[in-house]
């Protein structure tokens, strides 16, 4: 292997992810960074059902806390409230992991006749109706959520869990893009395409549809274990309405064809979050963190109008932008200098 | 009449396929059907250890229950109504639904706490029907001034995509509802109804608010007004015939862009009055938006997108649930009631996945 294959971005990104604890401050490091990771694998399960299948998901976050809250109740020997059940840690996560595919493949043959608009619907009433039987059903879990829940060993200190969430993430991303390679992947972009076609050519177009929504259900699972092992506790409210429409914020301010925007997303969304009541004066021009979900909204209404593909899309257009600009100039000189007018109007 | 029409490609295409799919096609439509029965053997006669009992033996609780739900409905209708008659329309789902419901809600509570000149325990019978008919009307049309604010600025050039739309709204309901929390406070605040419709009388020897009868009778109204509009105008004939083929509409030189600035308007003015509706009812706070987007979604969804017809039977069915699940499920087991919604919601989508005179996009 020559040395520029090994030079690519996405090495050296995962090289200064892997030496980060070393240098960055703990808080960067165990705070925003993990954080950002497990929303970012999170979010990429939207991207892989929004860019393969054509489906808008808002039921993420749900499949994240159904893990979060059967792990809790699984893995207590004795709470405020819950189930406690006592059991082994990692029974307890394949327990939790179990049952989250299981509802997702419930939900998503539910709603795998649909598409589109009717599909973001359904999701989204599930994702309200999920939150709130944890809100009502005390058996296990109620209004104030499962608290004290303990990582397992391996992921006890904070700079373990950070590398777990690291490497999920590496595996989120490699292998939902491997999945795009495979002829199940390649059905599914069929279906996303033409769902008549594919069903006349002989595949079950439900069928894919409800497999990868229980795979990305699934997937938002593992994150949503991740998710209560670095907070320590989950209550409903966190995966209520806001917290639902921000996961699929992120995924938008990203872009929603690019699984890379889901981590990209996280990454401004928290780094935002954290800093911006740091900046000096901030509070004098109104933005202060009280009003965070009003600078969201507005950022987030900004990318739909401008580009509905996202920082991610934003990025490439201003890479083509430039690099035709660049070639345009270098071909042809004096037509720019004698028709500078003609030029913006033709893009 | 219209059915006989629509089903004949459908009976056509039937013989061609094997028996047993035939079977397997029916079978969702057979598991409602023996769920209703279920369901009606349970609450008329089998329902020991819940909250009400079985109806054979305390008909009053029934009655009641019954009417809770059909009243509930009433409300449902006319947030619903707005939201299914801008769909229907442009395809637009507007998520912002739940937050011009909302506004409309806080706004009729302060106009109302300046008409009868109190801004705390204002009682039914400090308020005359004009303190109450003020707020409901200014507080729907302002949501309804700003839904076309919403509708010239942010949707008017991107109509037809579908999902950018339903995310622009997202972000707008995101800012309104934190801009709401801001201006209004997080506390619950509630309106009350006029004087002259708050009585209470005996029905079944239980005692009943006919404010609630109130609020069906309002939506009631609103109903037959908005299919006079639909059916008997020529606004409305234009807006029929742009739910069937807005290019065709078009084509005939009608101003569709006109049209659908002025259902946009109507379609908020609805979320608007039932969210004053909804703040003299239950009241109003941070998080009813996110409540009634839910309701609404979930009316639409069971009646179908797009249909006014729907709205109604999807209305009816779920006040229905919401009514009959706390009280008919054994007593231990009441805060379990929020499944049934989820239930209903999956033997609707299980035999019509579009909804119930919904139609495929």
């Amino acid at each position: 292997v020559s040395g520029r294959r090994l030079l690519t971005p996405a090495n050296l990104l995962g090289v200064v992810l892997l030496a980060l604890p070393a240098f960055g401050t703990p808080f960067f490091v165990t705070f925003v960074l993990t954080s950002a990771m497990i929303m970012g694998l999170t979010a990429a399960t939207i991207v892989f059902l929004a860019s393969s299948g054509g489906m808008i998901s808002l039921a993420q976050l749900l499949f994240a806390g159904i893990a979060g809250f059967m792990f809790g109740n699984a893995a207590l020997e004795s709470g405020a409230r819950g189930l406690n059940l006592g059991w082994p840690v990692w029974v307890a996560v394949a327990f939790a992991l179990t049952v989250t595919t299981a509802v997702a493949f419930l939900l998503g043959a539910l709603a795998s006749r649909t598409t589109g608009i009717y599909f973001l619907m359904i999701t989204l009433v599930y994702g309200v109706i999920g939150y709130f039987f944890f809100a009502q059903v005390v058996l296990v879990s109620g209004p104030g959520g499962v608290t004290s829940i303990l990582a397992p060993d391996p992921f006890a200190e904070p700079v373990r869990l950070y590398y777990a969430a690291v490497v999920l993430s590496a595996l989120g991303y490699l292998g939902f893009s491997a999945i795009g390679r495979t002829n199940f992947g390649l059905a599914l972009q069929g279906i996303r395409d033409d769902p008549v076609r594919m069903g006349s050519l002989g595949f079950n177009v439900a069928l894919h549809r409800t497999l990868a929504f229980t795979l990305a259900g699934f997937v938002a699972g593992v994150a949503g274990l991740l998710n209560v092992w670095w907070n320590g506790q989950i209550d409903p409210a966190s995966i209520s309405i806001g917290p639902t429409l921000i996961l699929l914020i992120i995924a938008v301010i990203g872009g929603i064809s690019h699984y890379e925007g889901a981590w990209l997303g996280a990454f401004v969304y928290v780094g935002a979050s954290t800093y911006l009541r740091e900046i000096p004066f901030v509070d004098r021009i109104g933005i202060t963190p009280d009003r965070f979900n009003t600078i969201i909204g507005l950022i987030v209404l900004l990318i739909m109008v401008l580009s509905p593909e996202g920082l991610v899309g934003i990025i490439e257009k201003g890479r083509g932008w430039r690099g035709r600009s660049i070639r345009d100039r270098s071909i042809e000189p004096p037509t720019t200098a004698t028709r500078p007018a003609a030029r913006p109007t033709e893009r | 009449m219209t059915t006989g029409v629509v089903e004949e490609p459908e009976t056509g295409v039937e013989p061609s396929l094997g028996a047993r799919s035939q079977w397997v096609r029916r079978l969702p439509g057979l598991g409602v059907r023996v769920v209703l029965a279920l369901v009606a053997v349970w609450v008329v006669f089998l329902a020991r250890g819940t909250p009400a009992g079985p109806a054979v033996s305390d008909p009053g609780r029934f009655v009641v229950t019954l009417l809770d739900g059909v009243t509930f409905a009433g409300l449902l209708f006319v947030v619903a109504s707005g939201f299914t008659l801008i769909f229907g329309l442009m395809r637009t789902v507007n998520m912002a639904h739940g937050s011009l419901f909302l506004l409309a809600g806080f706004i009729g509570i302060r106009l109302q706490q300046a008409l009868v000149g109190k801004t705390r325990n204002i009682e039914p019978g400090d308020v005359t029907i004009l303190d109450w008919v003020i707020p409901l009307l200014v507080g729907a049309a302002i949501a309804a001034v700003i839904g076309l604010v919403l509708q010239q600025v942010f949707l008017r050039w991107n109509q037809g995509q579908e999902l950018r739309q339903a995310l622009i709204t997202l972000a707008i309901s995101v800012v309104l509802a934190d801009q709401m929390l801001r201006q209004f406070g997080g506390l619950a605040v509630s309106m009350a109804w006029p004087g002259a419709v708050t009585h209470f009388f005996e029905i079944f020897g239980q005692r009943y608010a006919s404010s609630r009868l109130f609020m069906l009778a309002v939506a009631v109204v609103v109903g037959i007004l908005l299919w006079l509009w639909l059916n008997r105008t020529r606004m409305g004939m234009v807006i029929r015939a742009g739910v069937d083929d807005e290019q065709m509409v078009r084509a005939l030189g009608i101003n569709i862009s006109l049209v659908f600035a002025v259902t946009f308007f109507v379609g908020a003015f609805l979320a608007g009055m039932g969210g004053v509706m909804g703040a003299s009812f239950a009241g109003a706070a941070t998080g009813s938006d996110g409540a009634w987007l839910l309701n609404s979604l979930v009316v639409v969804i069971i009646g179908g997108l797009g249909s006014i017809k729907g709205a109604v039977a999807g209305s009816l069915l779920y006040g229905l649930v919401i009514a009959f699940s706390p009280v008919y499920l054994p007593s231990r087991y009441t805060y379990f009631s929020i499944i049934f919604t989820f239930v209903l919601l999956a033997l609707v989508l299980a035999a019509r996945p579009y909804g119930l005179f919904g139609r495929p996009e």
